[in-house]
């Protein structure tokens, strides 16, 4: 996104400034400048989740877009993605300790078979920059780890992935397991992954195929609001 | 079967023919208009397809590829296959398809269907090189598959396309839940095994070396070129 050559002092910049300067080093992947942008904001008195919001979800939000209309790359999602993380890793048990508002729970992993978590590390981090908890239970799940996941973590979302046409179908067994089990009703079942669409998420029973990271977010933000209107009506 | 060295020997013209490996990648290759029957495949199998029709004298074959980089994009291959018949339906008595589903998830059955044409049976060209039943009884999440054209060709089709040239610190977020590379090898060429072997360090993956040969390539094809031929008669 900058591409000029002079070097940037980001203690000289003024709080706006800084910010659109921190977008723009989190679109070019820049670890080092992320962490240093939210330690002169921490020093500025900034609360740690407005510079999580602000900053960070802002910046990975243009991201995300710039993936989604092929401006950008795999690769460069990465590398903004690990500078995210990087700025997220100071803020966290900052965010703890000053009691950020929680939207909502979610446990996410990959499905059996399949070892790809690229995508629901994405999604895990930008549902927590929202303000989600997640808990992340990683690749190759089985319907048994995610049904022991949920209760445990007495979730409100499941997020089920996949990357191979192969393994996909396995969230059918998933959601097939929890109507079994009559439990299918009492969460909110969101799934994505490359090689999904909509008619497939609608097909096995799920709440929503999300195309991407910020989808998935604010498919989620949407019906826990709807959950939250249901249960006060 | 008869090995690439073979047919080369054997028929001293092909080696005028053999495509050239950028074409093959990235625009294809050209049916010679010669044959009663056309094979539409992926640019990865030329070579292959070419040695097996040379060697066993299946003249009436004729061979049209897509472009090799569609591995990348499965999610074009339907389509680009549904165009390609229906420009050389006009010009062959029998058309092929030798794709396997190549995570179409179903979209290129639905083509062939649709057309009335027939494809090669699999997942994936890894899986009829092995064999079909073999590979899916293997069950091996974790491998990383390379065939001879994806190890001559693993800078375009791997490194990068994922950005490892320009950020190899990447490479775990892509494969660290990968243990093994796998090279197929449809011959016997020293030096694609160093190739192979290389491609697996430079992953940090173990390495192995499976021998498989044509595979249910050459059954298939010789089904199809039998098939038709008596058809002609």
């Amino acid at each position: 996104m900058s591409d000029d050559g002079d070097d940037i002092i980001l203690s000289e910049l003024d709080d706006a400034e800084l910010v659109e300067q921190m977008m723009d080093d989190l679109y070019d992947g820049l670890k080092e400048e992320i962490e240093e942008g939210v330690n002169i904001l921490l020093g500025r008195g900034w609360a740690p989740y407005r510079i999580l919001t602000e900053a960070l979800v802002g910046g990975m939000t243009i991201v995300g877009k710039d993936f989604r209309d092929g401006i950008l790359f795999v690769p460069e999602v990465l590398l903004a993605a690990g500078a995210m993380k990087a700025g997220m890793s100071i803020l966290k048990p900052l965010l703890a300790e000053t009691g950020a508002p929680t939207i909502g729970r979610m446990v996410i992993g990959t499905v059996k078979g399949d070892i790809h978590d690229i995508g629901q590390n994405l999604v895990t981090m930008m549902m927590e920059g929202a303000g989600f908890e997640v808990k992340n239970i990683g690749i190759n799940n089985p319907v048994e780890s995610y049904i022991e996941a949920i209760h445990e973590f007495d979730a409100d979302i499941l997020g089920m992935s996949a990357l191979l046409t192969t393994t996909m179908p396995y969230m059918k067994v998933v959601i097939d397991t929890m109507k079994e089990q009559g439990i299918r009703d009492d969460f909110i079942v969101l799934v994505g992954g490359a090689p999904l669409n909509e008619e497939f998420g609608r097909a096995i029973g799920a709440d929503a195929y999300c195309r991407d990271a910020a989808v998935a977010v604010e498919t989620a933000k949407e019906f826990i609001a709807r959950k939250h209107n249901q249960a006060s009506a | 079967m008869a090995t690439m060295d073979e047919v080369v020997s054997k028929f001293p013209g092909t080696a005028n023919a053999t495509p050239v490996e950028e074409d093959l990648r990235n625009s294809g290759l050209s049916g010679s208009g010669q044959g009663s029957v056309l094979l539409i495949a992926c640019g990865a199998l030329a070579h292959e397809i070419l040695a097996l029709r040379d060697a066993n004298c299946w003249t009436h074959l004729d061979l049209r590829c897509l472009p090799a980089l569609l591995h990348n994009h499965p999610e074009k291959i339907a389509g680009a296959v549904r165009e390609a018949v229906l420009a050389a339906r006009a010009d062959y008595a029998q058309i092929f398809v030798v794709y396997a589903d190549c995570g179409t998830g179903g979209a290129l059955d639905r083509v062939c269907a649709d057309l009335g044409v027939a494809r090669i049976a699999g997942p994936h060209c890894y899986a009829f090189f092995d064999g079909v039943d073999r590979f899916i009884a293997r069950d091996e999440i974790d491998a990383f598959y390379l065939t001879d054209f994806l190890t001559r060709q693993f800078d375009a089709f791997v490194i990068r396309p994922l950005g490892l040239d320009r950020h190899p610190e990447l490479r775990d977020a892509y494969f660290g839940h990968y243990r093994t590379l796998v090279y197929l090898a449809q011959t016997d060429d020293p030096s694609l095994d160093i190739k192979a072997r290389e491609a697996a360090e430079r992953l940090g993956l173990s390495f192995e070396r499976r021998a498989t040969g044509y595979g249910e390539l050459a059954s298939q094809l010789g089904d199809w070129a039998a098939a038709s031929a008596a058809n002609a008669d």
